[in-house]
């Protein structure tokens, strides 16, 4: 069970479905009382820091 | 001592198992043998020289802080696990290149494909990847381009940029070559590729609006469709209504590719590029591992000779000894210059602990190396007869299927028209002579390897995943490749006038994506109408611009280890730098001046001109003649080009490196100052 649990949080992470959670996470240690960006808008904004730079590979 | 021992059981067999690659002659090999020898020769890469090296020449610091833990922003700069990070590099890095190149340079056999995989990436190619990443992330995780810049001046800067953008018009040009050929006369396989268009637009407004965010269960989604989107392409192909709206000629799709491509790098990245990137992905690591499995499962024998007799030059796929063109042909999987873009810029704002580089940037290479064996594989499981008869051009060896297999069966691999017309049924294809590109003979590699393993009688389909597979991710390096040479075309015209430098700007965005288009769409409008397949020419021009780029990042990384006062050491950037200068220059030379046409581009030029002024040419081949004889001289010059800025950069590198073994001011290191981690977790990244 413990194995399967970190198995399901390794394929979240390296897919980025943890994205947002982390990004919350760390809004709120570093930016306290500043609302943190909506689901949404959070994952329009990631991907185009991700998609506008060289990530893919021949 | 348990790890030494390790070590040495690890180092005899592997010297067992390629010392048993190089000596069987004559009798048919297993594939386990090269699974082995890789297993093998990695292992003693990473275990000894990769820690070697982080530990003696980068003298890595697991008690420094990295960019990722000091620029901190919950977006690109987050320290994470390394096997997270090792996933994202290596599902980054790997594309189709090490599928594409060791199947066309199995002309030669699987022995010396097969060598300089395993020795090249050891010893280069994973030294590079490992080297850039911590340069890079000494420098918070600033891109190769600007740390030519800082580093060696601004001359090694600019080579960088025009090398870049150079490899990338060939690349993707090469890659829609690939995926045009696939697809040709074959509406099952187009319309399985063209379904990943609108089911990569539908994910994408999934996460967008329906579910935000969900991106595994965006891709699972994804994933399901492409899967139906293969079986749906046979039911098409059955239908004879249907069928014609999807069969089409290589010129005909190359016009759609070329009108793609510009479509989907003015469209925003939410709607087509990121969700098919993702899916992709799963895709991509799903099929690696389970041909890892199938090939140890079937443990298929190869049927390719060791080598063959064309490793004498006149091979039919591409021209050229097997010195130069074998380390010309195979790039990724062995040195890809590319992955020094990665390497710096996107994976470095990741790396949580200096100590993870070794997995990341040598494992990840290491990894995909493998991936270039399990082509090999693909490759030369099958009957040496059927791989020339798909791979070679109708131009090299006749048009009729007749004629095809009288020339093959000539050079002392039989095949006979009926063998090639039960494959193409089985396969659920019309013909497949004269397929170039690599990609079908593949896909009917791991068609027969998936089939044998997961359930005969499905061969069709799982040629058409297989194909499928390739093309989804060419695909996205089409988009995102274009996407990225527009933005370094705009910073570059950004200088001439101030607004097309906008990349908000529409007017801009419109005109130089269209020139990058045009690039590209130039050069797989010539492949597409040259009888010998195109690939013949384009790929050895992406081999050696790949190398170039492969050069430039070495000769930064020598730069910048003599710099930091490692002149001892520089020989482990500066030995593989050496070859590749060798290799390429070689290669370079060759194309340029040999009085072969087949091999020499001046000299195909003007043997064709020769052809076409006596009238010695078809009216068809008379009509596209022209514009071959121009290709071929620009394909000159442009090798000359990319010569000129390798040696330019070497000889800036040089330059560097004796002011500074002399004592004289060089620009100035751009390492940031060493702060203390505070991360708990980090750390431990060694073995």
């Amino acid at each position: 069970m413990k194995w399967l649990r970190a198995l399901w949080r390794g394929l979240r992470a390296i897919s980025g479905d943890d994205a947002y959670e982390r990004y919350l996470e760390h809004h709120a240690c570093a930016h306290p009382g500043v609302p943190p960006l909506s689901r949404r808008a959070f994952h329009v904004d990631e991907e185009q820091r991700k998609w506008n730079t060289i990530n893919r590979c021949c | 001592m348990l790890g030494r021992l390790v070590g040495i059981a690890l180092a005899v067999i592997g010297a067992f198992a390629v010392g048993g690659i190089a000596l069987h002659r004559h009798e048919p090999i297993n594939a386990l043998w090269l699974v082995v020898a890789g297993l093998c020769i990695y292992t003693i890469g990473y275990r000894f020289y990769a820690a070697w090296i982080t530990a003696r020449v980068f003298s890595v610091d697991a008690g420094r802080a990295t960019p990722a833990e000091r620029l901190n922003n919950g977006r690109d700069f987050v320290p994470t696990h390394r096997w997270i990070v090792f996933g994202h590099h290596f599902a980054a890095i790997a594309g189709p290149g090490p599928l594409v190149g060791p199947t066309l340079a199995a002309q030669f056999g699987y022995l010396p494909g097969t060598l300089w995989i395993l020795f090249g990436s050891v010893l280069g190619g994973c030294v590079q990847d490992m080297t850039i990443l911590f340069m890079s992330t000494r420098r918070d995780g600033r891109s190769l381009g600007q740390m030519a810049r800082d580093e060696l001046g601004p001359f090694g800067g600019f080579a960088a940029l025009i090398g870049t953008l150079m490899i990338m018009i060939i690349l993707i040009a090469v890659l829609a070559l690939v995926v045009v050929n696939a697809m040709k006369g074959s509406p099952w396989a187009t319309f399985s590729v063209a379904a990943t268009i609108p089911i990569g637009i539908l994910i994408g407004v999934y996460l967008r609006y329906l579910r935000p965010g969900r991106v595994l269960e965006g891709s699972i989604i994804g994933m399901a469709l492409l899967i139906l989107g293969v079986a749906a392409g046979g039911w098409i192909d059955q239908s004879a209504a249907l069928r014609g709206l999807f069969d089409w000629s290589a010129p005909g799709l190359a016009g759609f590719v070329i009108a793609y491509g510009w479509l989907a790098a003015i469209i925003p990245v939410w709607l087509l590029l990121a969700p098919r990137g993702y899916v992709s992905t799963f895709l991509k690591l799903g099929v690696i591992a389970l041909l890892a499995i199938a090939i140890v499962v079937i443990h298929p024998e190869l049927k390719m000779p060791a080598l063959t007799q064309f490793t004498n030059g006149d091979g039919p796929i591409f021209a050229g000894k097997i010195f130069p063109f074998v380390f010309i042909t195979i790039a990724c999987g062995a040195v890809s210059g590319f992955h020094a873009l990665i390497s710096s810029g996107t994976t470095p704002k990741l790396i949580g602990n200096e100590t993870d580089v070794r997995l990341v940037g040598y494992g990840s290479m290491a990894l995909e190396s493998f991936v270039a064996i399990m082509a090999v594989i693909a490759a030369t499981l099958l009957d040496p007869g059927v791989f020339f008869a798909i791979n070679t051009g109708a131009g090299v060896v006749g048009a009729t299927p007749q004629a095809a297999v009288a020339t093959i069966s000539g050079w002392g691999f039989p095949v006979t028209v009926e063998q090639m017309h039960n494959l193409a049924r089985e396969m659920g294809e019309h013909t497949l002579f004269a397929r170039t590109g690599g990609a079908p003979s593949l896909a009917v590699g791991m068609a027969s390897i998936f089939s044998s393993t997961f359930g005969r009688g499905l061969l069709a389909v799982w040629y058409h995943f297989a194909l499928m597979f390739e093309a989804v991710f060419i695909l996205t390096t089409i988009d995102a490749g274009t996407r990225v040479g527009r933005f370094m075309l705009q910073d570059f015209l950004g200088h001439l006038w101030r607004p097309l430098g906008r990349t908000s700007w529409y007017p801009s965005v419109l005109l130089t994506s269209a020139l990058i288009v045009a690039g590209w769409g130039y050069f797989l409008y010539i492949g597409v109408i040259d009888p010998n397949g195109g690939v013949n020419i384009l790929w050895p021009l992406f081999g050696i611009a790949n190398q170039m780029l492969a050069a430039i990042a070495l000769s930064v990384a020598t730069g910048i280890l003599i710099k930091s006062g490692k002149l001892k050491y520089s020989w482990v950037t500066g030995g593989p730098l050496a070859w590749l200068a060798l290799v390429t220059t070689t290669a370079a030379w060759q194309k340029v001046v040999s009085t072969d046409p087949h091999l020499g581009f001046f000299a195909g030029a003007s043997n064709l001109a020769h052809k076409l002024a006596i009238g010695a040419l078809s009216p068809a081949s008379a009509a596209v003649a022209p514009k071959l004889i121009f290709n071929q001289q620009l394909d000159a010059w442009l090798t000359v080009i990319f010569t000129l800025i390798v040696w330019l950069v070497i000889v800036d590198m040089l330059r560097v490196a004796v002011r500074c073994v002399r004592g004289l001011p060089t620009h100035g290191s751009s390492e940031a100052p060493r702060e203390m981690t505070r991360l708990q977790t980090a750390g431990g990244g060694g073995s």
